[in-house]
């Protein structure tokens, strides 16, 4: 461990610290309405759909609208992959995407999971990746960021004094949807892209390059427009890489400060949100309490992996390689990372990526130690609420705040609400619900696979490690994450359709409670805050939330982890190794 | 606050009977109102089946099996027990007014003008409508009205309360309850309840628990709890299958112990133990919920509407000052305002000779005339027309009233008007008190002598109670027929934090309904049939048992003691229910890390001999390890009864402060309890080797 490596773990914060409000109030901005230098570009967009902005949906209409929207786009893309070999663009003469690939792939996109069982290079055309996935890079989170509005809107709805029988309604989902594409995600990649073009990454339509190695070998250099790509597929929490190494491939992230403007652009929206929910329902405060949360499981752990990984493998030591880092070396477990990056911006970056469900990653997590691949397995497993997806993040914490607030707001004699909205037993029952979904799928699928032959199958190292693979497999599938432990070739009819559901169930099962109990709380008139209120700000808070969102995570996943990473680790210190 | 009915939480023959409850709760059909326990309960059943079969197939081990069966089942029926003890305070209170239904016999009145054409009816063929005569030493047959009559009742049946109350046909005090005694005098009564739906019934099945149904945040708990549980059935049903793969495949008593130690049994077992001694501690207070979502609201609520009299002050006003105008003694004015109220039956009149008495040591005096004549004496006394009272002797005539009352007749009778007297009046009813002014006339010509001070009497330590609630976020409103003025005097002085004046009946409800459309929930108190309405607008309304049918039939909660000061304490009891669960649930689910910490060691250190690093708590092996922990879950529900029964420790604060305390009590306390509990279990388990 260096000063450096700890100091790159506080910089990043103090930089997302310093990021926060700007991007926050600029988010504020775009969905309350008062931006409108887009506007003669967005009313064509209504008028061309039929939608009137001014019109408010219940939760229902919402809910069915992204619905439909969702699997629409998804059943396109299918068609759209099926038939690459017949589209323009595809200087390879690639051939259309097999089934169940396809089948994955455009679920995996629509979900924001991106989740990649193929090569890219070698099965997407360009039209491909910048028409059929690139378009769900953008749609996708544009969506997540929807439901997190509607879901705070829901929250800070007051009756009007003037209708107070009016309908409880929480926003219109094709201007959440335009809004956040066309003020937020399209202008902040285009910045992005330039950024990333200037620090080398590629943006071409040129075939692949044929080069000779020095050997005299020939060799295919995959070409093709990556920056413009990559700055949505971090921006977006999407993750999906134009290549197979994602952002571990020199064209995808060349240099240091290309990957330490990937690692902000993940965070930067899920950050500024935190914000934007603190002013719309008029408690800033409570934003940055949700922030706090947020940055403390984030920072512990960054620190736990860094310290993990430059560490290093205890079984190197014992066979006396020097792996103390060094001026020459950098010491530790440099497996599976990249030199450019370090241990230090490896473990970071593993940390953000599946803190926050965008499933980029630039360095192999299958080989960090058991402890260091630990962290990225649970920081998924608490639910994606560490910042977490554009718009996912905000909205599954807000479920564990409930959940929170229900538990321990009975503490305080009172019946639990929250921020005046009460917690009955029809919004626990949603919040349940949304809760439920991670250990109902992602345990009896990872469970189905460990005892099905066609599971195994796919299982490239044996014990603990192995159990480690397939729980991660379905933890990054059903957490809409989609960044991948390696080490288990997915590209089969068993893991493309089993995978393909969970994400599914971790995109759509979760959505529909979280709409449910935006609508519900809409329906509510909110009681004043008084000193009997439970606060759900300051420290004592942000340390009862912190609790509840491990407690509910870890408890529920503690025996699949002893059997996996927890065991691996114990095991790695008696000399073994899987 | 009125004494606690005391009995002790453990009592011999209420713990005899919850004892025997406890099995007879053991049917499927019981235990499936409760998820958690039901899961628990079908484990046990399943852990028995496995005991039996490898009881009769010889396995080894089988030992462990059964003290696991065993152990199960006692969580069971702990919290069977738990539940059944706090019925059986209920039933014990029940039993008790069951006994006052004695056969009893009526006088039903054949014509209800005619007290002396009656019929002697059995009690029970009574029905609605039917009219009655009681005289002295009569029960009450069921719950009537007075239609004629006076008398006095002995209600300490209902009430615990021995000293008699007087009941009188017309007005707020008309209202009788069946199973009362007829002390003295008699009363012309109309039934107003057919046999079993008398309120005596209706408590009985109250306090019974009878008509017990879950209320809003005990469904909404039980969701929780049973999402919870779900998602640790799903933990450890999947687990069997990763464990097959790490070649370390459990049994499935073990598989059952595990998901018995993880989901919440603790909260889950005490669940309805708590919601029934919340109510039975209201009963305890002497105060009767129509239902547990009574009890529950009580803890919501934001606004208390308190009225003045009786509630903030004592009763009436009371003279508390004499204010002397130029030209006359403080010993003057004593003496004619005291003359002038020695007739005065009223409580002013009263507490006039009082102050005159205390302050100037005058004594009473038997009105005479100038010869010794009482018949020369005459007193005037106080009409709604002339709003004076006073007496008329040889030597003169003494008047006292309202302010403008006695300047004109002052006037009338030649006098001339002090300039000081206009002052005076006026700083007396800024400070919200009432101004008497005293006059006399003698030799034809009347003066003003001087200005008695009335003023309401706020009940000591009230103020600091509304400091209380104020910290607890809870508004007092306190409700007076008085003027505005008046009204803000006493409200600054008793420290309420906002008042209503002027109050009539409709002014309170349509009070409740503002504070209820800004998202408040209102308590309230009230007797008469007047207060019906706001008493069934209000979220909770407390009907005191003096009062009208109409008003106990509105309002959600009777106070027996007729106490209005009482919401206080019932807000508090409906704060500790909720605190009590929330407690509760958090003890319970900390306590799973230590489980873990227990039992996954305990299932895998046979494969991974390295996971040994795990089992912090250095148990004994994996058997003891496993049972030490079902072992510790059972009895932590016994070990927690008395806190369910009594509810935690409440004090009146802000909402952080208790939060804090009780996260570090019952978050943190849940946290580090089982890993010493379970460590002792297993020593003890190893010394007396049952494992």
């Amino acid at each position: 461990m260096t000063l450096l490596g700890w100091s790159q773990i506080v910089v990043f914060a103090l930089l997302l610290l310093a990021l926060t409000p700007p991007v926050g109030a600029y988010l504020l901005r775009t969905f309350d309405g008062r931006f409108t230098w887009l506007g003669w570009l967005e009313r064509p967009l209504y008028r061309a759909a039929g939608v009137n902005p001014a019109d408010g949906q219940d939760w229902r209409e919402y809910t069915v609208a992204v619905l439909i929207f969702s699997l629409v786009g998804t059943l396109v893309t299918y068609a759209g992959l099926r038939a690459q070999a017949l589209l323009p663009l595809n200087p390879q003469a690639l051939p259309g995407v097999v089934p169940r690939q396809a089948f994955e792939t455009a679920i995996s996109f629509a979900t924001n999971t991106n989740w990649q069982s193929y090569v890219g290079e070698t099965t997407m055309s360009y039209l491909s990746q910048m028409v059929q996935l690139t378009f769900h890079n953008f749609v996708s989170a544009a969506t997540g960021l929807g439901v997190a509005l509607a879901l705070t809107r829901g929250i800070a709805r007051r009756k009007d004094p003037q209708a107070p029988a009016a309908r409880a309604t929480v926003g219109n989902f094709w201007v959440d949807l335009v809004r956040g594409t066309l003020y937020v995600l399209l202008p902040a990649s285009v910045i992005l892209a330039l950024i990333f073009v200037s620090q080398g990454v590629i943006q071409n339509f040129a075939p692949a390059l044929e080069a000779t190695t020095l050997e005299g070998a020939k060799q295919l250099i995959a070409m093709g427009p990556v920056a413009s790509q990559e700055a949505i597929k971090q921006l977006g929490t999407n993750g999906g890489g134009f290549f197979n190494a994602n952002s571990a491939h020199p064209f995808e992230n060349p240099t240091p400060l290309s990957n330490w403007f990937q690692m902000l652009a993940i965070f930067i929206l899920p950050a500024g949100i935190t914000w934007t929910f603190g002013r719309m329902v008029r408690q800033p405060k409570h934003g940055w309490s949700l922030w706090t949360a947020m940055m403390l499981l984030f920072v512990v752990g960054a620190g736990i992996a860094y310290s993990a990984e430059a560490h290093g493998n205890p079984v190197h030591a014992a066979r006396g390689v020097d792996i103390v880092a060094s001026a020459t070396q950098s010491g530790g477990n440099m497996e599976g990372k990249e030199v450019r990056f370090g241990i230090a911006a490896s473990t970071l970056f593993a940390t953000i990526t599946t803190d926050a469900s965008c499933g980029a990653v630039n360095a192999m997590h299958d080989s960090f130690t058991a402890i260091g691949g630990l962290v990225p397995l649970v920081n998924m497993q608490l639910g994606e609420v560490i910042f977490g997806g554009v718009g996912a993040g905000l909205y599954g914490i807000l479920v564990m705040v409930v959940i929170t607030v229900f538990i321990a707001g009975l503490m305080v004699g009172r019946t639990p609400e929250y921020l005046g909205k009460r917690i009955r037993s029809r919004e626990i029952r949603m919040a349940m619900l949304y809760a439920l979904v991670f250990p109902m799928v992602i345990l009896p699928l990872t469970a189905l696979a460990l005892a099905r032959p066609e599971g195994l199958a796919g299982l490239n190292n044996a014990g603990p490690h192995g159990l480690s693979e397939i729980l991660y497999a379905f933890t990054s599938a059903t957490a809409n994450n989609g960044s991948a432990f390696a080490g288990l070739t997915g590209g089969t009819t068993f893991y493309n359709t089993l995978l393909g559901l969970a994400m599914l169930a971790g995109r759509f099962a979760m959505i529909v409670p979280a709409m449910a109990l935006a609508g519900f709380l809409a329906e509510q008139e909110p009681s004043p805050e008084t000193a009997g209120t439970f606060p759900v700000r300051g420290p004592l808070f942000v340390f009862l939330l912190i609790g509840v969102i491990l407690i509910v995570g870890a408890l529920t996943f503690f025996p699949a982890l002893a059997l996996g990473p927890i065991v691996e680790h114990l095991l790695t210190a008696t000399g073994r190794l899987f | 606050m009125s004494a606690a009915t005391g009995r002790p939480l453990f009592d011999a023959p209420i713990v005899k009977r919850a004892l025997s409850e406890a099995f007879t709760k053991l049917t499927p059909r019981h235990q499936a109102r409760n998820p958690v326990m039901f899961t628990v309960f079908v484990g046990s059943a399943l852990t028995t089946l496995i005991a039996a079969r490898d009881l009769f197939t010889g396995v080894p081990g089988v030992g462990v099996t059964l003290q696991l069966a065993a152990w199960l089942w006692f969580t069971v029926l702990f919290a069977n027990f738990a539940e059944a003890m706090a019925e059986g305070r209920g039933k014990a209170q029940a039993d008790a007014m069951r006994k006052s239904q004695t056969q009893t016999f009526a006088r039903r009145l054949i014509n209800p003008n005619d007290r002396m054409l009656f019929d002697t009816v059995n009690a029970t063929e009574l029905m609605k409508g039917d009219v009655v005569l009681c005289v002295a030493g009569d029960i009450i047959p069921r719950d009537a009205e007075a239609i004629q009559g006076v008398a006095s009742v002995d209600e300490s049946a209902i009430t615990g309360e021995s000293a008699p109350v007087i009941r009188e046909a017309g007005g707020d005090r008309s209202a009788l309850t069946g199973g009362t005694k007829v002390l003295s005098d008699w009363l012309v009564l109309r039934v107003t309840a057919n046999p079993g739906e008398s309120f005596l019934d209706r408590m009985i099945a109250l306090v019974e628990g009878a008509v017990r149904q879950k209320t809003p945040n005990e469904i909404a708990l039980t969701i929780l709890l049973a999402g919870m549980t779900i998602i640790f059935i799903l933990a450890v049903a999947t687990l069997q299958p990763m464990a097959a793969y790490s070649n370390a495949p459990a049994s499935v008593p073990v598989l059952v112990a595990l998901t018995v130690c993880l989901i919440p049994t603790t909260i889950g077992g005490l669940l309805s133990a708590i919601g029934i001694a919340g109510m039975d501690r209201l009963i305890q207070q002497n105060v009767i919920a129509t239902s547990g979502r009574a009890v529950e609201a009580a803890g919501d609520v934001n606004t208390l509407l308190l009225d003045k009299t009786g509630t903030i002050t004592l009763g009436n006003r009371q003279a508390t000052k004499f204010h002397v105008l130029p030209g006359i003694t403080e010993q003057q004015l004593a003496d004619r305002a005291q003359l002038a109220s020695l007739a005065d039956e009223t409580p002013e009149g009263r507490s006039i000779v009082i102050l005159a008495k205390e302050q100037y040591n005058l004594r009473g005096r038997e009105l005479t005339g100038a010869a010794g004549n009482p018949d020369d004496v005459k007193f005037v006394a106080f009409t709604a027309e002339t709003r004076m009272s006073g007496v008329d002797t040889p030597a003169g005539e003494l008047r006292k009233g309202a302010a403008d009352a006695v300047v004109t007749w002052v006037r009338t009778h030649g006098g001339v008007l002090p300039d000081a007297l206009g002052a005076t009046v006026d700083a007396i009813a800024r400070e919200g008190a009432t101004p008497l002014v005293v006059a006399e006339r003698s030799e034809g010509v009347a003066r003003i002598l001087g200005v008695i001070e009335l003023r309401d009497v706020v009940k000591g330590g009230i103020r600091e109670r509304f400091e209380r609630l104020r910290a607890m976020g809870i508004r007092t409103v306190m409700i007076t027929g008085d003027n505005p003025l008046t009204a803000a005097a006493i409200a600054r002085e008793a420290g309420v934090d906002d008042f209503l004046a002027e109050a009539r009946p409709e002014d309170k409800l349509a009070l409740i309904r503002r504070e209820q459309a800004g998202g408040r929930l209102v308590a309230m108190t009230g007797d008469g049939t007047n207060d019906a309405p706001a008493l069934a607008q209000a979220d909770v309304g407390v009907a005191m048992n003096s009062g009208t049918n109409a008003a106990k039939e509105a309002g959600n909660m009777v106070d027996l003691d007729s106490n209005p000061t009482k919401l206080i304490e019932i807000v508090e009891i409906g704060k500790q229910l909720l605190m009590t669960r929330g407690a509760l649930t958090t003890f319970s689910i900390s306590n799973d890390v230590a489980k873990y910490f227990a039992i996954i060691p305990a299932m895998f250190v046979g494969a991974f001999p390295a996971l040994a690093a795990l089992n912090i708590m250095r148990l004994h092996s994996p058997s003891s390890a496993i049972l030490s922990s079902v072992i510790f879950n059972a009895l932590i529900i016994v070990a927690l009864i008395p806190l369910a029964l009594r509810g935690v420790q409440y004090r009146p604060m802000g909402a952080a402060v208790i939060l804090r305390r009780n996260l570090v009590v019952y978050g943190l306390g849940g946290l580090l309890v089982p890993f010493v509990g379970i460590k002792i279990v297993d020593v003890l388990l190893v010394a007396l080797h049952l494992v």
